[in-house]
């Protein structure tokens, strides 16, 4: 195999497949940190998200115009769930929280099977045949998918780092009570990451779409890698995640070197179970729960 | 329906809610007693029914088994077999809080699911296992029905006897302390993380027990007659809404929720197929929101844990 090969067939669907990990583990890095539990829901928040754009691009609209729609539509969901069925729950163990996700995991699922069916669909038929940059084969949506994770991680980060929301974000998830002390309004730092973890949620859950199919189960089977992910980079660090997203993506087009191809989804967990094994706070030395 | 076929089907209802009660049981022991979360029961479920279904059945080409092992050698290397999974998953996780081991947990049930679907040596890969020994299943079919339900009773039966003693001895009063208070618990000398992994693993076994009764239940199994995510959370809710930390209400669960569950599909299936699929689905949303309903306004569940040294009935 030439290093061209090796380029075009491997490495590049892992960095394409690692950055839609990545905004998904950003979004579960981020629920981790600041809220403190593992949010089960995430996958299949993705899928609905996924399903939305659909929709909207059935109604009319090209993917990448239904993107920020269905993300919004998809910050709204994420609002009225953690209302409904996460936030009751607070002063209780984290982990019923953690059940009720995984509950929410479900009805999210039930929902976009009763809705949209169980058959895998499309944003768009026929193949489309890759461009050749120097070698490197890459196809538009690809190459729209790496600048759209590179947008958003740039984003979020200046977003985190110098707004006045973004530091509140921050310091409760270094320390809730003292942010609360020091005039932190919890309650509204709690809505604004259901807001951008819903984003998130609908701009991986499209990403995946777009690059592949879309069908039911997909946020659920890609949950475990994306948590792989987070906790790979360390919980509660958005660079983390996405170093931990690229990670785990490469890996995965990696492991068919390796493993037979049937079995590229234990890799996520493979190096789930090595990073808790060796250096639990992850890579970049998030938390640990 | 006459009077027989109802009777059949009570009885077929039963055995099911047996292998249900006794997955309840595993799970209380895991999270009513310890509060481990297991989100991966039906690997635990398939790696028992598999383990079972390998050594007890008829030799049969393109895979391995039919070692025509006595049920009871199955029945134990079910347990075991589940035991060993459990064993490694809760050495690493243990350490941490709980949701780390729900993930594992997931993970591990899907590569179990992985595995038996692609290992055809090993589990028959999509056909499955046949030609596995049942109990008196030379009788007649009725017969041969309530035989099996005896068998089922009396291991839900021993297993609840043996879990309600261990609850009740000071191992039972150490595991509610360390789930409790986990660092008072450290702080008095107790082991927390070998005793957290004791009771994931005996917790699993149960459920690996239940796997080796459901298929010798059925003859046959293949990689379909275990949906993940459904049979965990099926189980999740037979033990909430029955009461966490109560043994009874466990198995109450257990029958409450597959008499619903089993009622509900009667009803779907009378549907036309235009809206029989979406009827499907529809039920497993209802499911998710009971789970959101009796987390919400029941949280202790039907019948909930008595603390010891308060009378049973505050």
């Amino acid at each position: 195999m030439s290093f061209l090969e090796f380029l075009n067939f491997h490495l590049v669907p892992g960095i394409v497949l690692g950055s839609v990990y990545a905004v998904g583990a950003i979004g579960i890095t981020l629920v981790f940190g600041i809220l403190r539990f593992a949010h089960f829901a995430h996958g299949d928040m993705a899928t609905l998200g996924a399903f939305i754009a659909l929709a909207l691009v059935t109604a009319g609209l090209t993917p990448w115009a239904a993107l920020p729609v269905a993300m919004a539509a998809v910050a709204v969901v994420a609002i009225v769930v953690d209302k409904l069925f996460y936030d009751y729950l607070k002063a209780r163990p984290k982990i019923m929280t953690v059940m009720a996700s995984l509950g929410v995991a479900l009805m999210l699922r039930a929902v976009v099977q009763v809705v949209f069916g169980v058959d895998p669909r499309t944003y768009a038929t026929g193949i489309v045949r890759p461009d050749d940059y120097f070698g490197i084969l890459l196809r538009d949506r690809e190459l729209y998918t790496l600048a759209a994770v590179v947008l958003i991680v740039i984003g979020l980060t200046l977003f985190l780092r110098h707004s006045r929301w973004g530091k509140a974000m921050r310091a409760m998830s270094d320390n809730p009570e003292l942010a609360r002390l020091s005039g932190v309004d919890n309650r509204k730092v709690t809505m604004l990451t259901w807001a951008i973890v819903g984003a998130l949620c609908a701009a991986s859950g499209f990403m995946l779409g777009i690059n592949n199919e879309l069908h039911s189960m997909m946020g659920w089977q890609v949950l475990l890698p994306m948590f792989a992910a987070a906790i790979l980079g360390g919980v509660g660090r958005v660079e983390g995640a996405v170093l931990g997203g690229l990670i785990v993506g490469i890996a995965e087009e990696m492991s068919i070197f390796i493993l037979p191809a049937q079995y590229k989804a234990a890799t996520a967990f493979v190096l789930l179970l090595l990073i808790l094994l060796v250096r639990p706070r992850g890579l970049l030395n998030g938390k640990v729960l | 329906m006459d009077l027989l076929g109802l009777a059949n089907y009570a009885v077929f209802m039963a055995i099911l809610i047996g292998i249900y009660a006794l997955l309840a049981l595993g799970l209380n022991i895991q999270w009513g007693f310890t509060g481990l979360f297991n989100a991966g029961i039906a690997g635990f479920f398939a790696i028992g029914a598999y383990a079972s279904a390998i050594l007890t059945s008829l030799p049969a080409s393109g895979r391995l088994g039919g070692y025509e092992l006595p049920l009871v050698v199955g029945w134990l290397a079910s347990m075991v077999a589940a035991a060993a999974i459990a064993w490694p998953i809760g050495k690493i996780c243990l350490r941490f809080r709980s949701d780390y081991l729900a993930i594992a947990t997931i993970g591990i049930a899907e590569i179990i699911r992985l595995v038996i679907r692609t290992e055809g040596w090993l589990t028959g890969g999509v056909r499955g296992v046949t030609g596995i020994p049942r109990p008196f299943g030379d009788l007649d079919y009725m017969p041969s029905q309530v035989a099996y339900l005896a068998i089922v009773a009396t291991l839900v039966l021993i297993a609840y006897l043996l879990v309600e003693r261990q609850v009740k001895a000071p191992w039972g009063r150490m595991m509610r302390a360390i789930r409790d208070n986990e660092l008072a618990a450290a702080a008095m000398g107790k082991q927390v993380e070998a005793r957290r992994l004791q009771a994931f693993v005996f917790g699993s076994a149960l459920m690996g027990l239940a796997g080796a009764l459901f298929v010798h239940f059925n003859r046959s199994v293949t990689p379909e007659a275990i949906d993940p995510m459904i049979a965990t959370f099926l189980i999740w809710i037979m033990l909430i809404l029955g009461g966490s930390g109560n043994n009874r209400g466990a198995i109450l669960g257990a029958a409450v929720i597959w008499i619903i569950w089993s009622v509900s599909e009667l009803l779907t299936d009378r549907l036309p197929t235009e809206v029989a699929v979406q009827a499907k689905y529809a039920r497993v949303f209802i499911i998710g929101l009971t789970l959101q309903l009796v987390l919400r306004f029941r949280p202790e569940g039907i019948l909930p844990e008595r603390q010891a040294g308060s009378p049973p009935h505050r």
